[in-house]
């Protein structure tokens, strides 16, 4: 039997799922993101939360939702008259990462697993156009998609206790920054000065959904330099207006 | 200003409201009190506002000594409370004198109790919101020697007529009220029966974030693509390891996600302990 998408349902007494077609792809991404901004714009007044992960919406409510169902199909109706072949707005950040032995604590590894030279590695990595799905997992963590093929490589068999912040991984088809000092499994390859998380900015966030990330290669004298200006605070992230 | 000084922190208390909302997106986790029900009956029985920040204390409670005159009021667990040398009750006004100290003796029922104190505990809000979290706020758990502020109580509440209905039978009971995940269907129906029919106790993993179940339900479903999840939302392990997110949670989660605990089922489940049976059942949606 062929389901048929977007399914929306409850998740429980607080939340509405809307499901689109189970697939990692930017068409996806780009129907949720124009969905989630209708839904943002119609629901202002009820006090909820819209977030977005590959294939699907959350609407989350503060209260328990009253007449559930009446909700459903008001989505339902909305979402039927979607004008989704419409642009989005998104913005393509440069992201500068210091790849040197230092940082990059598995590129050694991954070279010989992978037969690269780690100049290759690096080039890799900073080649592709990288898209922004969601953030989750910790505050301020990217989901990217887009990493090279010949980059994917399992997740460490045992996680390290203590991953740093500012460092950039790789597990399985995914690359990322941890955005703050954690325990994590990935294969680390460098490490970013940037801030991807301050809980003190409002939003605590620059990169968002939709937007797109290229990353960057800088020796370690520019990654002293970069972290000095982000102390005082007159860092910013290179970024444009993302033509797709 | 008030000050309680931290003789003994306890076994896990921290400062807790009704939670950080409108940052899920950032994957910020959505914190706040465990129980909300007993959170918000403490504030009520204060007449404070139910999303006053409450402190948090989990099966051991803590030792305060209060440094100026207010009220408080604990409700959820009972884990027999004491001012100095006295016994005291949940459920009630109690007013606490410069030098007096509360402190907690053995657990009788439930897990988590929440005191509230009038005008509420001074604390920095981040992101809309007091929950104490790792990262987001400067404490994670309270400390030994530590102090909370709380504001100089200007109104003192009168004790007799303020006493409020308890309805706390819900420490009793081991049913979960519960509505079907999003991947419930793609459970078999023996799976389902299982789920539904047999009891499951609580696992030695069991915190803020969330609560693992002892007991294992076989399982053939694989990993599904990363979607949302939330406090309340039971996940299916490869291992077939049942773990029922609490309100500390990641925002978005890879297991099937088999059930959805309602918030009565959340507040319900927050107040039990290693070794508890719990019997899931579903509700009907309003």
């Amino acid at each position: 039997m062929k389901q048929k998408y977007p399914q929306i349902k409850p998740m429980g007494d607080r939340a509405i799922l809307i499901d689109f077609e189970p697939e990692i792809s930017e068409k996806t991404l780009k129907k949720l993101l124009i969905v989630k901004e209708i839904i943002e714009n119609e629901l202002v007044e009820d006090k909820v939360e819209v977030i977005n992960t590959y294939h699907s919406l959350l609407i989350v409510y503060v209260f328990t939702i009253e007449n559930i169902y009446d909700k459903v199909s008001s989505l339902k109706e909305l979402i039927s008259r979607a004008n989704i072949g419409k642009n989005i707005n998104s913005q393509i950040y440069h992201i500068p990462v210091c790849y040197e032995e230092e940082f990059g604590l598995d590129l050694e590894l991954i070279s010989k697993e992978k037969n690269l030279k780690i100049s290759e590695i690096i080039h890799l990595h900073t080649t592709p156009i990288y898209t922004v799905y969601f953030t989750g997992f910790l505050p301020g963590f990217l989901y990217l998609g887009g990493l090279d093929e010949k980059l994917q490589i399992s997740r460490k068999s045992s996680p390290r206790m203590k991953v740093e912040k500012g460092a950039v991984g790789i597990g399985e088809n995914q690359t990322g920054i941890y955005p703050k000092t954690s325990p994590g499994g990935w294969q680390v390859i460098g490490n970013s000065p940037a801030t991807f998380f301050d809980k003190n900015r409002n939003p605590p966030c620059i990169i968002s959904a939709g937007d797109k990330v290229k990353f960057y290669s800088i020796n370690k004298a520019q990654y002293l330099q970069i972290s000095e200006e982000i102390k005082a605070t007159n860092f910013q992230l290179k970024s444009e207006k993302y033509h797709g | 200003m008030g000050k309680i000084e931290v003789i003994h922190p306890g076994l896990y208390s921290s400062l807790q409201d009704l939670g950080r909302h409108n940052f899920l997106k950032y994957g910020v986790p959505q914190s706040g009190v465990m129980d909300s029900f007993a959170a918000k009956k403490a504030n009520l029985i204060l007449s404070n506002s139910e999303a006053a920040p409450v402190l948090e204390i989990t099966q051991l409670g803590p030792k305060l000594k209060f440094y100026e005159p207010t009220q408080i009021a604990i409700c959820g667990a009972y884990l027999n409370p004491k001012i100095n040398e006295s016994v005291v009750l949940n459920n009630r006004i109690l007013s606490m004198e410069d030098g007096d100290v509360l402190s907690f003796g053995k657990r009788v029922i439930g897990c988590r109790a929440y005191i509230a104190i009038v005008g509420g505990f001074i604390s920095e809000k981040v992101l809309g919101s007091y929950s104490w979290y790792n990262g987001i706020t400067k404490s994670e758990i309270l400390k030994k020697g530590s102090t909370i502020e709380y504001s100089s109580s200007e109104r003192s509440l009168h004790i007799l007529n303020a006493s409020v209905k308890v309805k706390d039978e819900y420490l009793n009971e081991n049913v979960i009220q519960v509505y079907p995940g999003p991947e419930h269907e793609l459970l078999s129906s023996f799976q389902k029966k299982v789920l539904m029919e047999s009891s499951f106790s609580l696992d030695v993993n069991n915190n803020r974030m969330a609560i693992q179940l002892k007991e294992s339900l076989e399982n053939n479903l694989y990993s599904i693509i990363t979607g949302p999840v939330l406090p309340g939302t039971v996940q299916l392990t490869p291992s077939g390891k049942l773990i029922v997110l609490m309100r500390d949670c990641q925002t978005t989660g890879g297991y099937p996600r088999v059930l959805q605990l309602s918030e009565n089922g959340i507040n319900t489940i927050a107040q039990k302990v290693i070794g508890d049976k719990v019997l899931f059942e579903f509700i009907e949606i309003k």
